[in-house]
């Protein structure tokens, strides 16, 4: 076989991304950055007047802004690391689910390998975020690549239509334009 | 130093359609002087009451925010003096009330007791910053907590109140989360 025969793998793109927060009408992002989704979401959401960029300090003030935000009607989505995740658990628990708050994560799998679900991969880190969410309730997806879009907006409404925690795990890293 | 229960007297007195975000010692002492819809109380996890109240205040700035912290949990979110500087909300206003305890928590002091909560918030560019130790002096700012561009933050130096624990049960009840939303709508 040769090279030009190579099926070239699946790809995320960061704008297909974007372009699905945006149609399920998500105005505030909080984030902390994120190696997995620097170049691919943060930085061209930071340059998209569409969004009002709310850079926090530690991924749990996330938690309280965001509930804070429900109670304007605003929607907002918080971009973080899957270890962010791990470190504001609490704060999650507490003020996302016992509250029943429409708040959206959306969770970088920093490392996850393709084509692997995050429950296989070869990293402790990765291996626990979906049974974590499973434990404490949280409905969540994973976007590996193009194919998987349409599965964002859907998760976005759950959370406002249900009033409740909803994730959206980057397992492929979204690449910028 | 100033009673807490004295402060939050006086500030009740004055208290209008302003949101008050509260949190543990300063919630039920909050609560047991002046029970309105638009008080909201920081539960869920320690140290939130201002990102919470930063959020209020973003979500609906023709609204006076007022943020009644502990010196315990402030420690335990200190980055959000950063954030609410950088961000910058006109309508927030973050008052810490410092005895230097996790009074909730049996009393234990907090790890430095010395620490400059306003040389922190001017650290991080809070727009006004104030500390008061008597109870005049906070009178006399309380046109800056109600009526100041912000953001403003004030460390309320206070003796230490009655040890925990205490009941948060009703306070953090879900019929008070949605009668604070409907407050909010009329």
């Amino acid at each position: 076989m040769s090279m030009a025969d190579t099926i070239a793998p699946p790809k995320l793109r960061g704008a297909g991304v974007i372009e699905e927060i945006k149609r399920a009408n998500i105005t505030h992002v909080l984030s902390v950055p994120d190696q997995h989704t620097s170049s691919g979401l943060l930085k061209p959401i930071s340059q998209d007047s569409d969004f009002n960029l709310i850079r926090v300090c530690k991924e749990d003030e996330c938690l309280g802004i965001a509930a804070g935000l429900t109670y304007g009607e605003i929607r907002s989505l918080i971009l973080i690391q899957y270890t962010g995740f791990l470190y504001a658990l609490n704060a999650i628990r507490g003020v996302a689910c016992e509250q029943k708050l429409p708040i959206c994560l959306m969770i970088g799998l920093l490392g996850k390998e393709p084509g692997v679900v995050p429950t296989k991969s070869s990293r402790f880190g990765l291996r626990i975020i979906e049974p974590i969410l499973d434990v404490v309730g949280i409905p969540h997806v994973c976007i590996d690549d193009d194919r998987d879009l349409p599965k964002i907006a859907p998760m976005i409404e759950l959370a406002w239509r249900e009033s409740k925690p909803t994730a959206i795990l980057i397992g492929g890293r979204p690449e910028a334009k | 130093m100033i009673d807490r229960k004295q402060a939050l007297a006086l500030l009740a007195s004055k208290i209008t359609n302003q949101i008050v975000v509260a949190t543990y010692s300063s919630a039920t002492d909050w609560l047991s002087i002046i029970d309105r819809p638009l008080n909201y109380f920081s539960s869920g996890a320690m140290g939130l009451a201002s990102s919470h109240g930063l959020g209020l205040a973003i979500a609906r700035p023709e609204r006076r925010v007022i943020v009644l912290d502990g010196d315990g949990s402030l420690l335990m979110n200190l980055p959000t003096l950063v954030t609410i500087g950088r961000m910058a909300p006109r309508n927030l206003t973050h008052l810490v009330f410092r005895n230097g305890t996790y009074e909730a928590n049996g009393g234990h002091p907090i790890p430095n007791p010395e620490v400059d909560f306003e040389g922190h918030a001017r650290a991080a560019k809070i727009r006004h910053c104030f500390t008061v130790s008597d109870i005049e002096s906070l009178e006399k700012r309380f046109d800056d907590i109600f009526n100041a561009e912000g953001p403003v933050f004030g460390c309320v130096n206070v003796e230490q109140g009655v040890l925990g624990p205490r009941s948060y049960k009703d306070m953090y009840k879900n019929e008070r989360r949605v009668a604070f939303r409907q407050a909010l709508r009329q």
